[in-house]
This record gives structure tokens, sequence and C-alpha cells, in this order.
């Protein structure tokens, strides 16, 4: 699975770092996503595809 | 699909305290693009499917400009919060807004909801005790639902928890689309601006650590921060989205779970389902209140029906988050469903700022409350819960409780 995430569209919902953690961070200074882990580990696939479906912005892309 | 004789009037009358309107389904089917009559007697029109919400309240064609002069009046007196001069102090879109929602988000960003998580829980302890002091039966609703993200907005923006019986009124004016008179709506307007400016004028001479001190520390819009105008308007904004919103959500959220005790039995033996069954309460929320208008700024189409220039449409997101074509079995509760795309947070870049203060806030509820009141159950049969009229953001108006 290969992560990316759209800075310029994110609205720092926050959606993903509340799902998904370990994979998505938000910036401290504007709430703007921050992907910890471009190319997540198994276990964290579903949450990663979770947080790709409800993200408001639809600002995260996953190829697998 | 867009010749329809029959006007309906909105909102359509409801008294299921939970259940959505028979309308909606049928809207969805057979009329997604709906002629409505407002209480001003204004037309506007209705969407109801998901595909068309997400996707309107995503265009930036699709504005807030409720005050502009062809736009629909939602009530006789006005619009009150959609289309008061205050929400035009806040940039509508492109880079300004973008900027103004950046400076504002990182005071809500995940990290930080999640630092508030023991004190909102030892908040809700207290409150909870003091109603099991009370004794049987409490209002969930005034006892804990309110009072709790009362404190945690008023926490935040560093403003004093103490006057929150005049928030709650200059709230209640500025979200009661039918309850008010304009003068009376006026006045309370001034008053809470006022205030807020005191407020604001306080925070400058001697900063704190809340978000009103930090919005002043950005500097003058020139350093890249906000006019004083632009914060007192973002102060009020979020002491009146911070306020209703969540704590009428509370009461519905436990009212929808006590109403099949199955649902609250199934969480004490399963606490792992919080989250989900959280977004599955938003996401099934029939009385969530007006909608979210929007005015038409230039001709467009949606799902193949003609929108003229200065249309005034109303996007149904209650409606949206029960569409067959969007949930599988959408009518029905799922507390494991997942994805849970639902759009009670609206969508795109102005999708709600206090999402995750939201979430956190009605994960943390449900958590104690399950932890110290688990015998929790409705005083009333669920057909005598009885909703609030008029608010532009839906409720209950009492959650009689037992336990």
């Amino acid at each position: 699975m290969k992560v990316t995430v759209d800075e310029v569209k994110c609205c720092g919902a926050g959606q993903c770092v509340l799902i998904a953690p370990e994979v998505f961070d938000q910036r401290d200074d504007d709430g703007i996503v921050i992907l910890l882990e471009s190319e997540p580990g198994e276990d964290q696939y579903s949450l990663v595809r979770e947080a790709a479906a409800v993200c408001p912005a639809l600002a995260i892309e996953i190829a697998e | 699909m867009s010749q329809h004789e029959q006007v309906l009037n909105y909102p359509i009358p409801n008294d299921a305290a939970l259940e959505p309107p028979a309308e909606w389904a049928e809207l969805r089917s057979k009329c997604p693009v709906a002629h409505v009559t407002l209480p001003s007697g204004d037309q506007a029109t209705l969407l109801t499917r998901y595909d068309d919400v997400k996707e309107v309240l995503a265009d930036p064609r699709f504005t807030r400009q409720l005050s502009a002069p062809d736009a629909a009046r939602l009530s006789a007196e006005g619009g009150g919060v959609f289309s008061s001069d205050l929400a035009q102090i806040i940039p509508d879109g492109g880079e300004e807004h973008q900027h103004w929602r950046r400076l504002v988000s990182r005071w809500f960003t995940a990290k930080r909801m999640n630092a508030l998580r023991p004190s909102m829980a030892k908040t809700a302890e207290e409150l909870i005790d003091d109603m099991v002091k009370r004794g049987v039966p409490g209002d969930l609703k005034a006892d804990l639902g309110f009072p709790l993200p009362v404190y945690v907005i008023c926490d935040m923006l560093g403003v004093p928890a103490a006057d929150r019986d005049r928030f709650s009124y200059w709230s209640d004016t500025m979200l009661n689309l039918t309850r008010y008179t304009q003068a009376e709506i006026e006045a309370s307007q001034l008053e809470f601006f006022q205030y807020m400016s005191g407020h604001v004028a306080a925070k400058r001479a001697a900063p704190d650590d809340d978000l009103l001190s930090g919005l002043i520390a950005a500097g003058t819009p020139e350093e890249g921060g906000l006019s004083d105008l632009q914060i007192q308007v973002t102060g009020i904004a979020l002491l009146v989205a911070g306020h209703e919103t969540t704590a009428n959500m509370i009461g519905k959220m436990v009212a929808m779970l006590l109403a099949d005790r199955s649902r609250w039995e199934r969480l004490l033996a399963d606490p792992s389902l919080i989250r989900t069954t959280v977004e599955e309460s938003l996401r099934l929320d029939a009385n969530s209140g007006f909608g979210l208008p929007r005015y038409l700024r230039e001709e467009t189409e949606v799902s193949g029906t003609h929108l003229p220039k200065g249309t005034t449409v109303v996007c149904s997101m209650a409606a949206a988050n029960r569409d067959e074509s969007a949930f599988e079995a959408a009518d029905q509760m799922d507390m494991t469903r997942s994805p849970n795309p639902h759009l009670s947070f609206g969508a795109g870049a102005h999708s709600c700022l206090g999402q995750a203060l939201a979430r956190t806030e009605l994960q943390v509820v449900l958590e104690v409350l399950l932890r110290k009141l688990p015998t929790l159950d409705l005083a009333v049969p669920v057909a005598e819960l009885e909703r609030v009229e008029g608010l532009a953001v839906g409720g209950l108006r009492t959650l009689p409780v037992r336990w």
C-alpha cells in the first residue's frame, strides 16, 4: 500500500489522526496533515482505508 | 425531474423525536432537487441525495452569502446565524478563508483534543455525580449534555464559564430561526459583540495560553494574523458552534442508544465499539436541524436539474446520510459500520472546524456514562421525547433518565 496526502485540499478535520495515529499526524501550527508512513504495515491497512474513505476533503489517496 | 407542482414546506414537520420524516426517502428517490417554501415564505431548493449534498457542500460556487439581496430569507425574522452580518466578517472562500481556517485549526487538532480527554472525563464524572445526587429522574440534557461542551469551549477560548447563561441566550437567539423577533435578535447580537470586544481587549492587555490570546499573538493581518474584528467574530462563532451542536448531540446519541437498550448492552459488553457507535449516531441523527443553506453565485446543474444564479439551496445532510445508494441498510443502526463517511459535519473546505472536538466529547461522554451508570435507561417512553422547535441545530427538549 502506498499512501499520499494533498496538503492543499486538507481541511484539518483530524479524522485520519483519530483513526490511524500511527500513519497520520497534523502540523501543530495549522492542523494540516502530516504523513508519518507512506508505506504502512499491513496491520494498518484497514484503518488507512477507513481514514481515506471518511476524509471530508478527500485529501488522502491510496494505491494498492 | 425539475417539474414538481407540489411545493413542500421546509423544515418538514415531524413529531417523532428520533425518526426521520417519511418525505426524505420519497424526495431522494423521486425528487432529489425539490422546490420548498421556507418559514419566511421565500422559495429554496432542497437537496436530499448523498452525492448531491456532498458535491454542493464542497463546491465554492455555492457560497455562504445568505445576506445577498436575492438570497432566500430563512425565516420572517431573517436567517439567524446563517445571514448575520457577523458571518460575513470571516472570509468565505479562497486563500483568505484558508488562511483564517488554518490559524484557528491549530487549536482543534486531534492531538490537542486527545490531550483534553482527561479533563473532559473529569468534568463529565462530576456532572454525573451531581445528577445522581439530585436523584431519579435526571435530565441528561440539562445535567450533562449541555454543560459539558460549554465548559470545554469556554476553557479553550479563555472566557469565564460563569457567564454561560448569557452565552446560552445569545447563542439561542442566533441559532433559533423562529423564536425571537428581529429586535431581540439585534439587541442580543450587539450585547454578545460588546462582550466579546471587551474580552478580546482584556486578552490583549493580559494574554493567557488560550485560543483568543493565541489569535492575538499571531499579529495584525499584515503580519499574518487577524484583525480585531475578525478575532471577535471568530470568538463568537466558536462559542455559538461549540454550544448547542454537541450539547444537543449528546442527548440525541444517548436517546438513540437507550431507545433500543440492546445497543447500550452491546456497548457495555464491548466498549471498543464506542468510536464507531458515535459516528453511527451522528449519521442517523434524524433531528439535526435545518441543514446547511448555500447561495448560488452562478448558474449550474445538480442531478440534471438546472439551477439559476441566485438560487438558495438547502443541503439536508441528515436526509443524505440515509441514502441507500451511499450506505448499506441505511436506515439501520450498525454500531460497527466502517467506513462511515456521513455528512453530519459537512464536506470540503468548510467542513466543521470543531469536528475532532465534537467527536472527542461524544466519545468521552459515552465512555464515562457506560462506566459510571451502566444501568442507565430512559425514564419515559421514546414516544414522549420532544424536539426543540425552530432551532438551526436540532435537539431534544429534555432527556429524562433513570439508573
